[in-house]
């Protein structure tokens, strides 16, 4: 079996088709984690055919449709009846899919105010390891029935299934945003302000830290009420620069321009609290960092052998998903392994047709 | 196993103080809120540690009996009704909040702990825990966990599952397992996301670490009047349409309005036929923004009285009469069943009007009290048990009930959770590969199927008459 094979299914037929018929499949959407490759012998399977939205009723809040639909077009329609995608989407401007985005559970730096990919998933179907159609969650808002294999598949890197169709719910569009930026003379001052936000009670869709020493906050909501949320955060923070055309710097953020071309980029999941020792630990290294979601994500960009950086998050206790750069395994930093991952593996893909668990 | 060797299994594990097997003792164990159903468990243990809870699972795991975790009982499913051939492991006194780390906005606790505390300790630092079903005050965090519980204030922050980060679980196999971490992301499937809402069929959760959040510097409660159930239906899509994001949208019919007024005198206006309360939380200056807004919706949208929560003394008389809605109906019949499917939103007013229809021509009494922001419908069929036929009557209207819900495209539980009662409406939600990976799922955590046996999965139908008659 080559490893450059590629099947493009035209409709869900065919993908259940190919899922059986090989045994090494591994799904791709538009390809925009670049570091998230094929496992070795593996027949890549591209979802991008199955696009397109099934059902959107704006009255409703939600939305389904194909795994392989650019998020960009989603957005575009959400946009157009004032709604949107909470968790921020990454890499929808280069064409990350809605399949792709959950199957890798990316979030943007807009995730800090209502939540993740996870919280706003609502269903899936997926052709599981033995080629069956499979559908769990539903289409409405709140709903307890049954397992919750639509999280479940948030993260899952199509090593459970190959997700087909998926259903979100989406939320009103702010009508206003904009950002402060406040600066700090050293690292410790700025994270020291990342912790006073993250316990107060004002309403933020991002708090992000950029060493050495720069806090951006985002703030969305009514145009009436937003300059006197932004002097009332500007008298907390104890001053800041009002950007209020700053949906650029925000896109810029979520693409991940700030990283350099052919480096490795990774999501390390962290606590506000470990940030300090996270950044004493990387300093030192070349790499760029930033600091989103209050300090709960550790974005690393890392210019040389990944090796090296797994072996600096493992001393750490922390375990980081590559999500740029050259492929490799997909999870670096301390190895986990629990009881409970290999059994979900053993019931959805028996066979291990989407590769060895990571 | 015959009961006086599970017996005798049991002394080797727990002093006889407790074991509880007298019929007396156990008879506050044989149901939950779901009172319709029943069953005489062998025996109840009453486990101090996690180390029991473990040992206790490995023992019914090598000699094959079932067992049901148990909190405080208030699940209104019925999951957690006994089995009788098994036992009931009761978490109460796993209570211990293990760490509250007000920085990192985290909780650690042991499942027996009981949903309000967590946010009593939290309150000195401006903290809180967010899903808040009306049993708060009394329902534990294990159950909230196996069942995915909701409340009012699910509508802006999600359900259990939102709010719950890391897991300790003692698989029904015995394997002690952890998963998640304390961060809001994590990397990898999620695991956390699959346990939640799996109804204890995979094993107990011996340690919950949740997630805490800032309480809002303000809120504003509004109260609506309506002329009729179906307009402050209406009145709900257009709260809905006009972009606000409400912390809490409910709705209270008539009968409900009574019962709860005759319970908390919660100063509801008595003459009408329905109640919006729609609650908005935040920064002062953008709630009083939106609260312009959401006034002016409202009051186009055909209430005949608005009124605004004075003071957070208002505010949680309007909220005693809410959530003290299910029990306050209690008073009005002896007994009740109550639903909690789902539509969608837009198909809110014709639920409404097809379970009024059901009501009359089943002659059954049934009140609505609802989260109308989630389509989460709360209707309480009313019916005296004692009367021959009318459990089963009701019964078959609340199966009418689910049924209308799937067929608008929504779900038979929000999150009430599929337990004992829904089981065979499962399988009308979904098809056999569906429930089939599921059925498999449990049984690569479950190979004996002895944790919580019998609920979610519907049985087929043979055996089902089989233990009716």
């Amino acid at each position: 079996m080559r490893t450059d094979a590629v099947l493009k299914p035209s409709d869900v037929d065919s993908l259940r088709e190919a899922v059986r018929q090989q045994p090494r499949v591994w799904p791709k959407g538009a390809g925009t984690k670049t570091a998230l490759g094929p496992p070795e012998g593996a027949v890549v399977v591209e979802v991008s055919q199955l696009r397109g939205v099934l059902d959107y009723d704006p009255a409703e809040f939600t939305f389904t449709a194909l795994a392989g639909t650019p998020v960009r077009d989603v957005e575009q329609l959400l946009a157009r009846h004032g709604q949107y995608l909470p968790f921020d989407p990454p890499l929808s401007a280069a064409g990350a899919t809605l399949g792709g985005t959950l199957a890798s559970g990316l979030s943007g730096p807009g995730r800090y105010r209502y939540g993740g990919v996870r919280d706003f998933v609502l269903g899936v179907r997926f052709v599981d390891g033995q080629g069956e159609l499979v559908r769990a969650g539903g289409k409405v808002v709140k709903n307890a029935a049954g397992f919750d294999l639509a999280k479940l598949m948030t993260g899952s890197l199509g090593r459970l299934g190959v997700l087909v169709e998926v259903s979100f719910k989406v939320f009103p569009a702010p009508r206003a945003c904009a950002s402060l930026r406040v600066d700090r003379a050293d690292f410790e001052a700025a994270w020291g302000l990342l912790r006073a936000l993250y316990t107060s009670s004002f309403d933020l869709e991002a708090v992000d830290l950029v060493p050495p020493g720069t806090v951006w906050v985002r703030v969305a909501g009514r145009p009436e009420s937003l300059s006197t949320r932004l002097q009332r955060l500007r008298a907390f923070l104890q001053g800041g620069e009002v950007v209020e055309d700053d949906s650029r710097i925000w896109e810029e953020v979520r693409e991940f321009r700030w990283v350099p071309s052919g480096w490795t980029l990774v999501k390390v999941p962290v606590t506000p609290r470990r940030v300090l020792d996270l950044e004493r630990e990387l300093v030192p290294t070349a790499s760029l960092r930033r600091y989103s979601v209050g300090g709960n994500v550790a974005w690393v960009a890392w210019s040389e052998e990944p090796a090296a950086l797994s072996g600096l998050l493992a001393r750490l206790g922390l375990r980081a998903l590559r999500v740029l750069g050259p492929p490799g395994p997909p999870f670096l930093g301390r190895a986990d392994s629990d009881g409970f991952s290999s059994r979900v593996k053993q019931a959805l893909d028996p066979a291990g047709r989407f590769g060895p668990y990571p | 196993m015959d009961r006086a060797r599970v017996l005798q299994g049991l002394r080797t594990l727990y002093p006889e103080s407790r074991i509880l097997t007298r019929p007396a003792e156990l008879a506050a164990y044989e149901s939950d809120a779901l009172t319709a159903f029943r069953a005489r468990p062998l025996a109840v243990v009453l486990p101090e540690t996690r180390e029991e809870v473990v040992a206790t699972v490995r023992w019914c795991h090598r000699h094959g009996i079932p067992f049901v975790a148990r909190g405080s009982g208030t699940s209104l499913s019925g999951g957690s009704l006994p089995v009788p051939e098994g036992i009931v492991i009761a978490l109460n006194r796993l209570n211990r909040i293990l760490r509250l780390d007000p920085e990192e906005r985290i909780a650690v606790v042991e499942p027996g702990v009981v949903n309000l505390d967590v946010s009593r300790a939290a309150a000195p630092f401006g903290l809180y825990y967010a899903p808040d079903p009306s049993s708060q005050p009394v329902c534990t965090i294990g159950g909230n966990v196996a069942f995915n519980s909701g409340g009012a204030h699910c509508l802006k922050y999600g359900m259990t599952s939102n709010h719950v980060l890391a897991l300790e679980v003692v698989l029904a196999d015995g394997e002690v397992v952890r998963f998640g971490g304390e961060s809001l992301e994590g990397v990898g499937p999620d695991l956390v996301g699959l346990f939640v809402g799996s109804e204890g069929l995979f094993g107990i959760a011996l340690e919950v670490t949740l997630r805490l959040v800032p309480k809002p510097e303000a809120y504003r409660t509004v109260l609506a009047a309506y002329r009729s159930l179906e307009a402050a239906g209406d009145a709900v899509a257009q709260v809905v349409a006009s972009g606000l994001l409400p912390g809490a949208v409910e709705i209270m019919d008539r009968l409900s309005i009574e019962a709860a007024e005759a319970a908390v005198h919660a100063g509801y206006p008595e003459d009408a036929a329905a109640l919006l309360i729609v609650e908005l939380e935040g920064e002062e200056p953008e709630v009083e923004a939106e609260l312009a807004e959401l006034l002016e919706v409202v009051r186009a949208s055909g209430a005949y009285e608005v009124r605004l929560a004075r003071d957070e003394a208002d505010r949680q008389r309007i909220w005693k009469g809410r959530k003290g809605a299910f029990s306050a109906v209690g008073r009005l019949s002896p007994d009740y069943l109550v639903q909690d499917g789902v539509v969608p939103r837009t198909q809110l007013g014709t639920a409404l009007a097809e379970i009024e229809r059901l009501s009359r021509r089943y002659g059954l009494r049934v009140a609505n009290v609802f989260h109308a922001g989630d389509g989460n419908l709360h209707p309480l069929i009313l019916y005296d048990g004692r009367q021959p036929g009318q459990l089963q009557r009701a019964e078959e209207l609340a199966g009418e009930i689910l049924r209308l819900c799937i067929r608008l495209g929504g779900s038979i539980t929000g999150e009430h959770g599929v337990g004992m009662e829904k089981r065979q409406y499962l399988a009308e939600m979904f098809s056999e590969p569906d429930l089939e990976v599921m059925r498999r799922l449990r049984r690569a955590m479950d190979p004996g199927e002895i944790a919580n046996r019998g609920k979610m999965f519907p049985v087929p139908q043979k055996l089902e008459a089989a233990a009716a008659s």
